[in-house]
């Protein structure tokens, strides 16, 4: 059951040596210009980053479905802000109004 | 272990075992983290905005971090993560002296990752890079950057130093921690107090490696990283 699966030493660091090998593989990446992909691409490695803190050192792997769910949904509820905030500004350029139809 | 689960040290009434009273306390501890991740997010938010409207004058601005600080407060604060999760793993292990060892090292890191942003800090005051009146003083950036900026600067200020204030708070937190370990408080699987502290720490954590990205990596690869010098 939940709170009794104990992360061993060995997996703590294994860990550790991930989130560091994704720190350097970042700065080194952003040494780079990938044009549009930079932004992204950093994002990516962040989110697997974090991805690593939170099922690992946070323990969310081995909690309760609930506490899942609750950490699953703190950022699905950060998505809409960022995703419908974006959606927005991101696409202002693609259409000016002169093109749009005159009355 | 088997003999914990019968114990009622540290059961308050309302709760009928400890494994419900801290399944209970993960939840809430997962809720306010909650709260914390929308609370970050309205800074990522606006930081998304103004970069989409002014991606050039980021990367300038952003070019005046120093890369290598960023990149070594990430493995500081990497590192007082792996303490916080060996500290917890002692709480469950009820080794008190692990908890105590634990604490320290994660304390000891985060005071480390302090005072290398006291010295990026200051480095901004130097150059005139504080928000405000005097922004821009050297002349760092031309007249077509230096609002936006002023913008990225003001945001960097703002969600660098909410993140060391979640710093602070938690190292002030973890001195009441060490306390109460030392009176051998968390004991017989009583130790839900510092597994959900270190849900707070590495939350904490999670935000930098976000931080670390959006505000020092922007202008690494565009050559005016060597611009330094106000």
């Amino acid at each position: 059951m939940s709170g009794h699966h104990i992360v061993s030493v060995k997996l703590y660091f294994g860990v550790f040596f991930a989130l560091c090998a994704l720190t350097f593989l970042t700065y080194w990446t952003a040494l780079h210009d990938y044009g549009a992909f930079n932004t992204p691409l950093a994002l990516a490695i962040a989110g697997v980053k974090a991805a690593l803190v939170i099922l690992f050192f946070m323990h969310a792997k081995y909690s309760s479905k609930l506490t899942q769910l609750f950490a699953f949904a703190g950022f699905f509820w950060l998505a809409i802000l960022l995703v419908f905030t974006l959606q927005d500004f991101m696409t202002r350029d693609l259409l000016p109004f002169y093109f749009w139809p005159k009355a | 272990m088997s003999d914990h689960a019968h114990s009622t040290y540290g059961l308050v009434h309302h709760f009928d075992d400890l494994e419900q009273q801290k399944e209970t306390g993960t939840l809430g501890m997962w809720s306010f983290l909650i709260t914390e991740v929308l609370f970050f997010g309205g800074l990522f938010g606006a930081y998304a905005v103004y970069r989409s409207q002014f991606p050039d004058a980021f990367q300038v601005a952003s070019a005046q971090l120093k890369v290598g600080l960023g990149a070594i407060n990430t493995i500081v604060l990497i590192c007082s993560s792996v303490t916080m999760a060996l500290g917890v793993h002692a709480a469950q292990k009820g080794s008190k002296n692990g908890i105590i060892l634990g604490l320290i090292g994660t304390l000891v890191f985060g005071a480390a990752f302090l005072v290398v942003k006291y010295f990026e800090y200051k480095e901004k005051w130097d150059h005139g890079l504080i928000p405000g009146y005097h922004f821009n003083s050297h002349g760092t950036f031309d007249s077509l950057h230096a609002g936006p900026a002023q913008m990225y600067f003001a945001l960097y200020f703002v969600m660098t130093g909410m993140h060391a204030f979640h710093m602070v708070i938690g190292m002030i937190l973890m001195f009441w921690l060490i306390a109460k370990a030392r009176k051998n408080y968390f004991r017989e699987g009583h130790y839900a107090l510092i597994e959900n502290f270190g849900l707070y720490w590495h939350f904490v954590d999670i935000v930098w490696i976000f931080l670390f990205p959006l505000l020092y990596l922007v202008g690494a690869h565009s050559g005016a990283g060597g611009a330094h010098h106000g």
